[in-house]
């Protein structure tokens, strides 16, 4: 069984590869969208990682609530996405400049 | 053995992440993604989470997943606009990537009371799902109906946010209907009564 850093690196450098995307892809609203979901799944595996290596169910309770919230996050930000699209027929997010920020 | 599907896994799931993030075509970035799911899936299998693993290639590729897909093809994207200035950003997004993960195993290596795989046995005592539903539906109960309020909302979100009205349908005005008088609808008319020739 591989210990416990293993899965700490392992997810250390999914959250890491997730920010970059969000670098690398800061045009597109798609992208950054899945890259937020790559970035809940690699906390995902490390609560589930301490909660098997502590043997403590709670950790397993936190993901589960985690993905809920998560599945909301993404219904809502295509939502989001859509009604955008409709209205600029872009989904650029140098496009969305309205607000002036 | 365990430590090797552990390892040929973590190798999927970094491979699919990292093409998630440079492919070209966001459909095949959402594939990846699926791949990505999948891999992750079979890591939380190897920690003994079969009810989240399981949930988790229900809920995130059989729906997340399918409704970034259907809102991918619905919309006409122009893919060639959206990656520009990929080139110019990649150097700064390694090096903050590099450095944060430096950071994260930095503080994992400095960190020495590390629990081992021993502590675990008493998890494997009960099957996993029946323990999450022994906490979730006592200890956590008021969380759970906290979150079913919040898919409740997210869905009425979603429904809101997007539902255009009909321009052109027909509707009954019931408030019209009820108040409607006598006078409007119909007119008396006099005239002289005619006789039978």
């Amino acid at each position: 069984m591989p210990g416990l850093n293993e899965f700490l690196i392992l997810s250390a450098v999914l959250f890491c590869l997730s920010i970059a995307g969000i670098f690398l892809n800061r045009k597109n609203l798609l992208i950054i969208l899945m890259c937020i979901e790559l970035m809940l799944l690699s906390v995902n595996t490390n609560f589930i990682a301490f909660s098997y290596f502590n043997a403590d169910i709670a950790g397993q309770v936190f993901v589960f609530f985690i993905l809920t919230v998560a599945a909301a996050e993404t219904a809502i930000g295509l939502a989001i996405l859509v009604v955008l699209f409709r209205g600029k027929n872009t989904i650029n997010v140098e496009d969305f400049d309205t607000l002036k920020g | 053995m365990i430590k090797i599907t552990f390892y040929l896994f973590a190798l999927i799931l970094i491979f699919a992440a990292s093409r998630v993030i440079t492919v070209k075509n966001p459909v095949h970035a959402a594939l990846f993604l699926v791949l990505a799911f999948f891999s992750s899936a079979a890591i939380w299998l190897l920690l003994q989470a079969e009810f989240l693993a399981i949930a988790l290639i229900l809920v995130y590729v059989g729906a997340v997943m399918v409704l970034f897909l259907f809102v991918l093809m619905m919309l006409d994207i122009n893919v060639n606009s959206l990656r520009e200035g990929f080139v110019r950003h990649f150097p700064i997004a390694a090096f903050v990537g590099a450095v944060i993960l430096l950071e994260i195993i930095l503080v994992i290596g400095a960190w020495h009371k590390l629990p081992t795989p021993e502590a675990a046995t008493a998890l494997a005592a009960v099957p996993n799902t029946q323990a999450l539903g022994m906490v979730l539906y006592t200890e956590y109960v008021y969380p759970f109906e906290i979150a079913a309020a919040i898919l409740l909302v997210a869905m009425i979100a979603a429904i809101a946010l997007t539902m255009r009205p009909h321009t052109r349908a027909k509707y009954q005005k019931p408030e019209e209907q009820v108040s409607v008088r006598r006078e409007d609808r119909i007119k008396i008319v006099k005239m002289p009564s005619e006789t039978k020739d």
